[in-house]
Formats: structure tokens, sequence, C-alpha cells
């Protein structure tokens, strides 16, 4: 399991820019913005290279923030790679609440990151064969806010 | 008990010194002031009652009479005895001017001498008065009251928050003084600071000069680790100490030696039983600089029936949660910030830091609850969070009758107030006809 960054924003005008402003002047630096709407609030859902000094940052700004267990998984650039995975969680009896992708630069493969009610997942895909990501792939594991 | 020839004498020596009381004070106003002298004559009232049943023939004074007084012409003393001023907040519209005598300034240390030491205080006590300090009543109140009982006495004022739990950690403050919402404010800070408020010598607070819910008072409570004393007071009849919870937390001892208390029917005017609400009418018994004769507070509240089990015979009146000036009208509906206050603290996952705003669509008022997201909530759970904003609108429409909007706006973005908190934001006027 790697840690997101999770983080309530109430809607007004520029406060997405502000949130990442205040991470980008503290130096930390995004891999992947996931944006969640409703008509009356989102939820920004970040990977960064420090999580808990993003949240350190935010917390000092304001926000309301959490950290959030989440499971990363390299999937190749090939059709079926996203279907293969949930069919393994879904035998294994995972739930999936929300997932999304994003690419790393130079890579053929995608990471896409799910967020399971079971810890099993991770134990459930790396039987199966399938890359999951250990966090010091994606950020500095130190954890020092 | 700081003077338990007073605040224990038996009730029908109380109820003779106070229509001993009465009687001076009635005489005092009709000789020296017109306004008391008009009004009196007008209802045919003579300045000198029988009974205190008689009393209640007389005609009330209203703060439109105060305001209309500005700046002192209901004081019953020439201004060569009066030594102080002090005046009220002033939200709406003109302030009303308060004078005292020497003899009021040394009845009112005593008064507040009486607050603290219900509140537990002895001389051995170190009293934060984080009142404001100035024309408001509430810090030097409470600091003349401090120094009375021999507390030592720390005149910090409001604001600057980090500063307040700075030097309440380091001089080993043990009683704070300020309003509810600060109290609650300082603790938050406290908290962010990394100091533990229940490893310092913190033991009680006396809140007031605001309304404030039950569940609010448990969690000042858990927060600061002490025990929250509700204390009561205006301006208009003197001040904090018109009267103070003891240690029993259930009612607050009225004072009656200095002050009579009735509480009237609000659409008749006429007093009620023991035990039944209505509004608060106060006669000031002692002051010199400017009594009150039947001054109507706007607050309401009743007698709590029955003894005391902490030996002192003064009637005590049950805490005020709704004051009528802070009453709003939403529909015809009556509405006080403190009902939203109640159910805030009762759900998990939100602070009870809120604000009401006000508005028009058409001719229709809206009302929309900006409701601060408690910290540790999780945030990533949009579930979680619509669960939360529908579950803090049921509670609040059921609560109230009324059908509002919830935004669950960011932990501490409502601001924070250093004295008293402002609930409510009125846009109706700006927005008329939108
Ligand atoms: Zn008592």
């Amino acid at each position: 399991m790697i840690e997101q960054v999770s983080v309530f924003l109430e809607n007004k005008p520029g406060h997405l820019a502000e949130l990442t402003r205040a991470l980008a002047n503290a130096g930390i630096n995004l891999r992947a913005l996931m944006l969640a709407d409703t008509s009356q609030f989102g939820v920004a859902r970040i990977i960064c290279d420090h999580p808990h000094a993003a949240k350190a940052v935010l917390d000092s700004a304001g926000f309301g923030v959490s950290i959030t267990q989440v499971l990363a998984v390299e999937i190749p650039d090939t059709p079926g790679g996203i279907a293969d995975v949930l069919d393994v969680l879904g035998r294994a009896g995972v739930n999936v609440e929300y997932a999304y992708a994003f690419v790393e630069p130079g890579q053929n493969a995608a990471v896409d990151i799910f967020k399971v009610d079971d810890p099993a997942a991770t134990e459930a895909l790396t039987v199966a064969g399938i890359n999951v990501i250990a966090p010091d792939r994606l950020y500095a594991v130190d954890t020092v806010a | 008990m700081y003077q338990p020839q007073y605040e224990a004498m038996p009730r029908n020596e109380l109820e003779g010194l106070q229509l001993e009381r009465l009687r001076t004070v009635l005489r005092r106003v009709y000789d020296n002031v017109d306004f008391y002298r008009r009004s009196f004559d007008a209802a045919g009232v003579r300045p000198h009652a029988d009974s205190l049943a008689e009393f209640a023939s007389y005609p009330f004074t209203l703060k439109d009479d105060l305001r209309d007084a500005y700046p002192f012409n209901l004081f019953a003393a020439p201004l060569r005895d009066i030594v102080r001023v002090h005046s009220s907040s002033g939200t709406t519209g003109q302030i009303t001017v308060v004078g005292y005598t020497r003899n009021d300034i040394d009845n009112w240390a005593d008064l507040m001498a009486r607050t603290i030491a219900a509140a537990g205080g002895t001389p051995d006590d170190i009293v934060q008065v984080t009142y404001g300090y100035g024309l408001f009543t509430g810090g030097l109140g409470v600091h003349y009251g401090s120094e009375r009982l021999g507390c030592v006495t720390i005149p910090i004022s409001g604001g600057n928050t980090k500063r307040q739990v700075q030097v309440l950690k380091d001089f080993g403050t043990t009683i704070l003084a300020c309003t509810p919402s600060y109290a609650l404010l300082i603790g938050e800070t406290a908290k962010e600071m990394g100091v533990d408020l229940s490893t310092t010598s913190l033991r009680a607070g006396i809140f007031g000069a605001e309304p404030w819910s039950e569940n609010m008072r448990l969690q000042i409570q858990e927060l600061l680790g002490i025990k929250a004393i509700d204390i009561y007071g205006l301006s208009e009849v003197l001040g904090p100490g018109v009267a103070a919870e003891c240690s029993e937390q259930n009612g607050l001892h009225v004072n009656e030696d200095h002050f009579l208390i009735e509480i009237v029917d609000e659409q008749t005017l006429q007093p009620v039983h023991d035990g039944v609400y209505g509004e608060v009418v106060f006669t000031t018994l002692t002051k010199e600089g400017i009594p009150v004769i039947r001054y109507r507070t706007r607050d309401i509240s009743r007698i709590i029936p029955g003894d005391c089990p902490c030996g002192r015979t003064s009637k005590r009146m049950e805490r005020v949660t709704g004051r009528s000036d802070d009453m709003i009208i939403v529909r015809g509906v009556n509405v006080f910030p403190t009902q939203i206050e109640q159910v805030l603290t009762g759900i998990p996952g939100v602070a009870p830091h809120y604000q009401v705003i006000l508005g028009k669509k058409g001719a229709m008022d809206t009302v929309e609850v900006h409701v601060e997201v408690a910290p540790d909530m999780n945030f990533d759970e949009i579930r979680g969070l619509e669960t939360l904003q529908h579950r803090v609108r049921a509670e609040i429409q059921s609560a109230l009758a009324v059908s509002i909007a919830v935004k669950l706006v960011e932990p501490k973005s409502i601001e924070r107030s250093e004295g008293k908190a402002k609930r409510v934001v009125d846009l109706r006027g700006k927005q008329q006809g939108a």
C-alpha cells in the first residue's frame, strides 16, 4: 500500500490553485492529482514525493487533510491490463471504491491507483503475478514531516 | 461563600431587605431622574411600594429608553459622584452609557468576588482576565472582583491567542475568564501549540457575555480539562456579577440582595410562576449611578424551583440560551443561533463553529448554515462527507422547524472571535428582490 494525500476542498474559485501553490512552495513534487467533485465540495487526491510533509503543509495552510492507504499497481500498456487486475481483485472478494491512473514519463507502463477495502488485495495481486508498486518507488519513505 | 451573610440569608429576611432597598431606589429615581418621574406619574404609581407584589404594577424600562437618554440622562447621581462609565457593545445603532458611583464600583467588586468564589476560587487562585478591558464591562468587572477576593489577577484582556496560552502555562493560571467561544479557541490553539492543558494548573473558567449551550459546556470542559461555570450580567443592570452558577452548575444564583428578578410572560408582560419561561426583568436595588426599574433584558429564562444543595438561598435562573436580540426571524419562525450550536455539538465530524448566512431569493428568506468539518475527519470518503452534510441539515431542520441549506466548510475557515462570536450574517437587506 502507498500513501495518498486526500484534501477537502470547498467549491470556490482559485482554491485548487492555492492548494498546488502551497505544495510547490514547500518543494513538494506532485506525481498525480485526481479531483472528485460533488455540487457542494470536492476532494483532491494526490500522489506526491513527500506525503507526510504535504499533509503538514496543507494542514497549516488551513486545508482539511487525511492520509489514505491506496494500492498502486503497474499495468503494462496493452489492452486488457486493467481488466486483469480487476478480475484478480474480484475473485479475492475485494471491493474497489475508486481508481485512477497516471503515466510515468519515459515508462511503457501506467500506474493505476486503487482504493480497496481489504489489505489482502496486495497479496492476491502478487500471487497472480501483477506488479504491485512499493512506496519507495513513488515517494520518499523517510516520512519526515 | 464570599459573603454568606447575604448569599445564605433566610428568605424572609432577604425579602425584607429587598423591599427596604426597593423603597430607597424608587425614591432616588423619582427625585433625580425626569424619565422615571414622568413614567411613574403617567402610570399612576407612587415612588413607594408597600409590597413586592405591588411593585409588579410599575412601568417597565426598555433598551430604547436607555438609548434615548444618551449619554447621561438616566443617571440618578450628579456627575461629581460618578467615578466610571461603561457602555453596551452597541451592535445595533446607538450605544447606551452607564455610570457608576464609588459605592457602585465597591458593590460590583463584592459581587464579582462572590462569583469567582462560587466557581471555587480562593485568594490562592490566579485569574487570567481575557475579557476585553475598556468600555465593555467584562474586563474591569472581573478584574475588580478578582482583586477583591485576593487572587493574583492577570489583566491580559482579549486577543493574541498564542500569548494567552503561553501566559496561562507559564504563570500557572488556575481560573480563566472569557467568552465561551474564545475559551474554545484558546483550547484549540493550545492543542496546535502542543500544550496539553490538562497538565497545567488551569481548573475552572468563568464564561459569559454570550449565550451558550450545555453541549458547548461539555466540549469546553473536555478540551480544557476544567469546570466551566456560566456567569451572567449585562451592562444596563451592572455588567458581570448579576448572577452566576455555583459548583453545582445547575442554574445561576441571582444576587438578589442587589437585584430584584422577575420573569414575565413575553406577550402579556404579567409575572409568571417559578418554573415558567418568560422574559427576564431586573430592578437594581442598590445602584446609585444609574439604577434601572423593571428593565426588560430581552433574555428568555425561568426560575428553577427548589433549593440548591450549595446552601445559597437566592433564586436560580436557568442559563440563558436565547437572547431576543440574537433571535432571527426566518419565514416567520423564531430561531436562536444557540439551537444550531446545540445540534452541532452533538454530531461527531463537525466542529461547533458555524455561521448562519441569511439571504433572499425573491420574497423568500434563505438560510445557509456554514459548518466546519472537524480536522480529524476522513477527507477521502466523499460518501462519508455527504452523509455528514445530510445529517447536519436534517438535524438542524428538525430543531428549528425551518428548511435550510448546509455547506460544509474547511476546518478553521470560519473566523474566530476574541470576544462575542459573530454567528449571523444577514444579507437580506442587500439581496432584496434578487
Ligand atoms: Zn448553588
